[in-house]
């Protein structure tokens, strides 16, 4: 992404992103709640219009990028929509859709991944269960599984860990290890690094919109050791923030 | 129920009432899963104005029908799309604008007068014409096909827009696909309940079987099982009891659904037993 700019409601967001993640890289975006975060990778995507800059994937604009199956996208939950009930294998088995074409039914290939998914999160006993009935650690690793089935070069994960209990936690991290371990990108959002923290090999930091560090990850001391943690965004005028101007609080 | 089937009338009604049963919930599915339930009725409303606007241009009250709900669907999705918090309003305007069309236009129809629209509101099936049934068949086969070739891509879309898009599926297209689909489902029920309870057919049999399921398919499959026993069984009384056969058929979906809330209820409790027991071994 180059420059990039975002205004949601009139209000800017993101304000002059310059960020290129480059394969195998295992890259955590961190910052306070309000900071942009979200906004960013789904920017970098394309999910989020842009008021300024420009964002390629894998070299291409958005709107002409055709390789998408090569992206996993992990949202930040499971939209339950309308109340239809709908398995585990279902929604684990639609991660699989860039890779498949109109009129073509489900073939061998499709149903080998989605159980090789559906393992790796420990949910192959549930996988005829309702998501409904899952909690919200369960369902965040049902997400997982569907970008998972999809077999992607890239995972693009929206907080993974929050809202998840100890267990998930642990087995997302092994996951993540493993596809890293595979040579796969991963960028992810996360409020608290916790268990991840080991295989992540570079952390950008946003504050107010602005990268304000870019590179290896800031020890964590507490859970309040990211900068701005309880920063309370001002809605008058502000000062524009040097993205040079971070340094670890303690 | 054998003699019902000597009245040429009544083997038309049938079909046209299975060929309904089947396709409204089948689209239904997806509107439901969306949180677009009340679609249907939007655009029944805006059909009104369709049906109209054929009286008094003297061409087929279905094909102008139609064209306007089409329309009609294509701007309450565009509306959609676009506005967030005014949406709900924006749709509000959209069904007042129908019903108020329809009736302005019939009384400008020769001869016409709110009395000819209450055919189209509340349905007259027993006066399906052989080539009705044709379009009925025609457009019932189109819904179904566009269920069966998109539905995959349409599952996705409606279970998370950025997923689908991230996924790189042409998300506006298959918006459009499905309101415009909306659009013919209503058309071709139209005569069998009527507009103003077409989108219960859409959506009361979905209801019914979503107590009952697991997934998604099979949701589905036994919605579109119950849209078949409830126009069929709803028809089929009103031969023999005097009663309009849409109300009717409305009922019967409904008395179905709370059936089938009784009986889930029962379902997931032994389910969720059988559940902990597993747990525990």
């Amino acid at each position: 992404m180059n420059g990039g700019q975002v205004d949601l409601d009139h209000r800017p967001v993101l304000r002059g992103i310059d960020l290129s993640i480059e394969p195998g890289e295992a890259v955590a975006v961190l910052g306070a709640n309000g900071s942009g975060k979200s906004t960013l990778i789904r920017a970098l995507l394309g999910l989020v219009p842009l008021s300024g800059g420009e964002t390629f994937l894998y070299g291409r604009a958005p709107a002409r990028f055709r390789e998408w199956w090569r992206i996993g996208y992990v949202p930040q939950r499971l939209s339950v929509g309308g109340g239809v009930p709908t398995t585990i294998r279902e929604v684990v088995a639609s991660g699989r859709i860039a890779r498949q074409r109109r009129l073509r039914p489900t073939r061998a290939a499709d149903r080998e991944a989605t159980g090789r998914a559906l393992a790796a999160v420990g949910m192959a006993h549930r996988a005829s269960d309702p998501v409904q009935a899952l909690s919200g650690g369960q369902q965040q690793r049902v997400l997982i599984a569907r970008a998972l089935a999809g077999e992607p070069d890239t995972f693009v994960m929206d907080e993974p860990t929050a809202g998840v209990d100890a267990e998930s936690q642990t087995l997302l991290a092994e996951t993540l290890s493993t596809l890293v371990d595979q040579g796969k990108t991963v960028l992810l959002v996360a409020h608290e690094l916790g268990p991840l923290e080991p295989l992540i090999t570079r952390a950008v930091v946003l504050r107010d919109g602005y990268v304000c560090h870019d590179g290896r990850p800031p020890r964590a001391v507490g859970t309040h050791a990211l900068p701005g943690h309880d920063h309370v965004h001002p809605h008058g005028e502000e000062e524009p923030v040097s993205p040079l101007d971070w340094r670890p609080t303690s | 129920m054998i003699e019902l089937l000597r009245f040429d009338f009544m083997q038309r009604a049938l079909i046209a009432a299975l060929l309904v049963g089947l396709a409204a919930p089948a689209i239904g599915t997806f509107m439901v899963q969306r949180r677009l339930a009340l679609l249907g009725d939007g655009i029944g409303h805006v059909a009104l104005t369709g049906v109209a606007l054929g009286f008094l241009t003297g061409t087929a009250p279905v094909l102008t029908a139609v064209v306007v709900s089409i329309l009609g669907a294509v701007a309450i999705e565009l509306v959609r799309a676009r506005g967030r918090t005014s949406g709900d309003v924006a749709l509000a305007l959209l069904f007042y604008g129908g019903i108020a069309g329809g009736v302005l236009l019939i009384s400008l129809a020769p001869g016409g007068s709110n009395a000819t629209l209450m055919s189209y509101l509340f349905g007259s099936i027993s006066s399906v014409a052989v080539e009705d049934v044709w379009v009925i068949g025609l457009l019932a086969v189109a819904v179904l096909g566009v269920v069966t070739v998109f539905g995959r891509e349409l599952y996705v879309l409606c279970q998370d827009e950025e997923v689908a898009k991230a996924s790189g599926l042409p998300v506006r297209f298959l918006s459009l696909l499905i309101a415009v689909t909306a659009a013919l489902t209503v058309v071709i029920a139209m005569r069998v309940v009527g507009l103003l309870l077409v989108s219960a057919l859409m959506v009361v049999p979905v209801a019914t079987s979503q107590q009952l399921t697991r997934g998604f398919v099979s949701t589905m499959l036994l919605s579109m099982l119950f849209g078949m026993i409830s126009t069929v069984g709803g028809l089929t009384s009103s031969f023999y009891v005097e009663v309009p056969p849409g109300a009717i058929i409305v009922i019967v979906a409904l008395t179905g659904f709370v059936l089938a809330l009784g009986l889930g209820r029962f379902v997931r409790r032994s389910r969720s037993q059988e559940f902990s027991h597993e747990q525990q071994a």
